[in-house]
């Protein structure tokens, strides 16, 4: 058997200690030895980025990465969104996703919204065009894309509103 | 006392599982002791297979199994034939279905040959690595257009030609119209598709109860109880022993209802043979050559017109790649045939295919199914004559539209749900002017091209038609229960791929018996909840699973009303719903809430009188006697950079037939994403495969899916042409959307390269391509004498 190497990893505010092989890939780390499951794999070569997550805070995508690799450092998944699937105790970026009716399968959606939060502290107020480059890292095949941009519009304005 | 949820923009009740994480997905499922497979795949399109050597493997780390064909002795047989031929006469067709791992020969690269079970997925394809398969490679059947010639290698050895189907299809006379017409004109047109591509891909996970004496098989399936019934009996169990949950999918458009992939025959074979619960995720690699494709066409078809451009017959002969097996039946090839007619009044009509076996992976319908190859040799055709008939391209439609008084009509061939191919109802015209004023075709084609043209610009304008036969048979059911909790459960059969039924479905009960959408709770696609039905295909769930919804819905009011008006002693006229009680008119003192007024239906003590049966529950079930037709006009403006020729769509207009609508905003959705892969085919997804009949791109970093930059935002409006036929008076809408975007992209790009006499004849296209296309057509120009 491969050895095994200990890494300790935050994820989603929680300290995580496991030994894991050196090949293991962080999405299948997230997956299969946390059960986070929320984060899902469309292509696992990079493009699809269905696996976004936050690894201290700047969107990657897990299936480029092992889980060695964040060994010390804080992860972020879709499930430190919103502590429960109700409508009124989602995040304000989910609740626009839903209100705009911008996912439809809802396969690739928790990838965007990870892809869509550090835009979005970036650039409160984005343009279209600001928009659509950023969700062009993104593949979705079901909504052709219109609902996500508005989606993202009515978020910005939520989270103006919110912020302190 | 309520609004009415039917018709309302209503958020969906599926969405907070989904956007927080929590949703169940086919590789969520995690079970105690659970294995997992990966397959040995061919990597010849086409070899005689010596044997497997499997004997390395077994000792590699962490393998439990392996097995080849032979190991699975009885149980190796090919796949059903899902969908036989239509009664039609003369028509020929040979019966090659896919098997569970490759015997004797290998058909197509990424044909399944043996199975690796390991304790992890890494350990498994691991060892992977240590099997071999001796493969004699012979020539392989991969161009479309030479596989019926003398000579050519041959898929199956048993045939004598590579000769899949072949069909006749007639209406009138066309020799007649021939004869009688001011012009013929002919063409000969390619159209291409591709790999649906969903973002999950395929799984199964299958688990052998031996205590519960049941198989659970998860499976990303768009028709659960058609896999359960197919399953238990391959596997010797009754069809109550098998449960098939289709959860959450990621995705389907049309290859997930395949039946059955060599993968959900193995899997559940496995798991019971080795105790263990298996699962088997594909890769993304694998989803492009393990999951069935939609491909070409090569289509010689020539239209018969009148000098005002009324059209008098169309004669069209068509070869259809169909892969190495057809276990899809003719479903593809009779959808071209059948939807080439489109909204048209086409008195004679001679249609002809033959469907090709090649050495490349099964076509099976994809969103649309072959009504895209059909719909573009009519528009082109259309396109063709009014260019040399010197009319209007959106005249020409205008002739030859059907009018409303010639409703149901009866084009006397035969459908893909073998019933005659007759429209239910339609109007088309209004839809047509809605979309040629809404995109400004005349002040673009007068005034606004000229003047961008002059700046520098090439810029471009599309109109076109199309139908989509929709909400075929044979039938679903559904079952509506009022629980004691006073919320409501709906169980159907059919598969939910992101159609946004959980909400769609909860809106037609919920105005019956007057709760909130949210109160209501649907399952679909668990056999355990409900196990008749058929599947989510051909754009038929919100017209069939609805209508039997519907219909139970109606039965549960009827029951509620009858109970009420019994314990409140008035008649039932005098009663109304709403709130979640039922209650005496006007009279809210008299409310029972509906939970309370199920307990009662279910009482303790007290028997049930004969006849009667307990709780407020009803089954219902709906088969249409025919489909309903929708319709639709897409129009489109496009600048094309003359040095790059890569396109920026400025404007795009739908507007749309699709009946009563039930969720506006749902079906916006669904319109939006079937453009979106429309423009996909249309101008950037195309398989390439070297003459070995391997696939060149087979990776999202080559096979180029549209993104947001790609797909512009999308102006839809309606036409509500009720469906006679049931009575929500829905049509489908689900595949309408891709169907006419390759013709819409011919014409639009014909007029910007109207200077050089650009003619499109083929579909997909590419900046490189266009650019191929636009040298040829100058270069004619520049070569045909002053």
């Amino acid at each position: 058997m491969t050895t095994r190497l200990p890494i300790t990893v935050t994820v989603n505010g929680e300290a995580r200690e496991r030994a894991v092989e050196p090949r293991l890939l962080l999405s299948d780390f997230l997956r299969h030895e946390l059960g986070l499951t929320g984060t899902h794999v469309g292509c696992e070569h990079g493009v699809c980025g269905a696996c976004t997550v936050h690894v201290d805070g700047r969107a990657v995508r897990s299936c480029l990465l092992f889980a060695v690799q964040v060994h010390g450092r804080e992860v972020a998944t879709v499930e430190s969104l919103a502590a429960e699937a109700r409508p009124e105790t989602l995040h304000p970026l989910q609740q626009a996703f839903r209100e705009a009716h911008a996912l439809q399968c809802g396969f690739c959606t928790p990838g965007f919204l990870m892809s869509l939060l550090p835009f979005l502290e970036e650039n409160p107020d984005p343009s279209e065009r600001e928009i659509r480059e950023a969700l062009s890292g993104n593949l979705c095949r079901c909504t052709g894309y219109q609902n996500i941009v508005a989606a993202v519009r009515l978020a910005a304005v939520k989270l103006r509103e919110t912020a302190p | 006392m309520t609004t009415r949820a039917f018709g309302a923009r209503v958020l969906r009740n599926e969405d907070p599982r989904l956007l927080a994480g929590q949703a169940l997905f086919v590789d969520d499922v995690a079970l105690p002791g659970m294995l997992h497979a990966a397959f040995l795949r061919s990597d010849y399109a086409h070899g005689r297979l010596n044997g497997v050597d499997l004997g390395a493997v077994r000792e590699r780390p962490g393998v439990v199994a392996v097995y080849a064909a032979e190991d699975l002795g009885d149980y190796w047989r090919p796949g059903p034939l899902l969908v036989p031929p239509p009664p039609i006469a003369r028509a020929v067709f040979h019966e090659r279905t896919q098997v569970p791992l490759a015997r004797g020969k290998v058909r197509h690269v990424g044909e399944p040959i043996a199975v690796v079970v390991a304790e992890s997925r890494y350990l498994a394809e691991d060892a992977l690595a240590y099997l071999y398969a001796d493969v004699e490679p012979l020539p392989a059947v991969v161009d479309l257009a030479g596989a019926l010639a003398a000579g050519a290698p041959r898929v199956h050895d048993d045939l004598e030609s590579n000769l899949a189907a072949h069909v006749i299809q007639e209406k009138g006379d066309w020799e007649a119209a021939r004869a009688a017409a001011d012009r013929v004109i002919e063409r000969e047109y390619l159209y291409d598709r591709g790999v649906a591509a969903a973002i999950e891909n395929r799984g199964v996970v299958a688990n052998w109860d031996a205590r519960g004496d049941e198989l659970t098989i998860w499976d990303t399936t768009q028709a659960p109880v058609v896999i359960r019934n197919g399953l238990a009996a391959m596997l010797g169990l009754s069809e109550s022993q098998v449960r098939v949950i289709a959860p959450f999918i990621g995705g389907g458009f049309g290859p997930k209802i395949m039946m059955f992939y060599p993968e959900e025959v193995v899997i559940p074979w496995i798991a019971m043979r080795l105790g263990r619960p298996v699962k088997w995720i594909e890769d993304r690699r694998e989803n492009f050559f393990a999951t069935s494709h939609e491909r070409g066409q090569i289509h010689r078809a020539k239209i018969a017109v009148t000098r005002e451009g009324k059209v008098l017959g169309v004669w069209d002969r068509f070869l259809h790649d169909t892969g190495a097996y057809a276990p899809y039946g003719l479903t593809v090839p009779i959808n071209s045939q059948c939807t080439l007619l489109g909204p048209y009044d086409v008195p004679n009509y001679y249609s002809e295919f033959e469907a090709v076996f090649t050495n490349k992976p099964i076509v099976t319908p994809y969103r649309g199914a072959g009504r895209q190859h059909g719909v573009f040799v009519m528009e082109r055709l259309l396109d063709a004559a009014a260019r040399e008939l010197g009319v209007d391209r959106v005249e020409i439609r205008r002739r030859n539209y059907l009018t409303p008084d010639q409703f149901p009509h009866d084009h006397e061939i035969i459908y893909q749900d073998f019933a005659p191919l007759t429209y239910d109802s339609g109007d088309y015209l209004p839809a047509l002017e809605k979309a040629v004023e809404r995109i400004g075709y005349h002040q673009f084609i007068n005034e606004e091209k000229s003047r961008l043209e002059a700046a520098g610009k090439k810029v471009g304008l599309g109109v076109v038609s199309y139908v989509e036969g929709t909400g075929i048979g044979p039938y679903e059911g559904a079952r509506v229960t009022v629980e004691a909790s006073g919320k409501v459960s709906v169980a159907t059969g059919v598969g939910t791929q992101g159609q946004g039924h959980f909400t769609s479905f909860a809106q037609v009960v919920a105005d019956q018996l007057g709760v909130a959408v949210t109160d209501v709770r649907v399952t679909t696609g668990d056999t355990r909840e409900f196990h008749w039905g058929c599947g989510t295909f051909a754009s038929r769930g919100a017209v069939v699973a609805g209508n039997a919804i519907h219909a139970a819905g109606v039965a549960v009011r009827r029951k509620v009303l009858k109970l009420a008006s019994e314990i409140l002693e008035v008649a039932e006229d005098d009663l109304e719903l709403g709130g979640g009680k039922v209650q005496v008119k006007g009279a809210p003192q008299s409310a029972i809430p509906l939970g309370e007024l199920a307990a009662r239906a279910n009482p303790l003590r007290g028997a049930v009188e004969p006849g009667t049966e307990p709780g407020l529950e009803s089954t219902q079930y709906f088969g249409p006697k025919a489909g309903s037709t929708a319709s639709g006009v897409h129009a489109m403006i496009v600048e094309v950079d003359p040095e790059t020729l890569t396109l920026e769509i400025k404007r795009y207009v739908v507007v749309h037939d699709c009946g009563r609508v039930i969720n506006p905003m749902i079906l916006d959705g669904q319109i939006q994403g079937g453009v979106a892969q429309g423009i996909g085919n249309a101008f950037y997804e195309q398989l390439h495969w070297s003459e070995d009949g391997q696939l060149m791109n087979a990776s999202f970093m080559d096979y180029l899916l549209p993104t947001a930059t790609d797909v512009p935002a999308i102006e839809s409006d309606h036409v509500e042409t009720p469906a006679p036929w049931n009575e929500l008076g829905v049509k489908g809408a689900g595949e309408a959307g891709a169907i006419p975007v390759g013709a819409l992209f011919a014409q639009a790009l014909d007029d910007a390269f109207a200077d050089v006499g650009l003619e499109i004849r083929e579909i997909p296209l590419s900046p490189n391509r266009l650019f191929e296309l636009v040298e040829e057509a100058r270069a004619a120009i520049s070569s045909e004498p002053p």
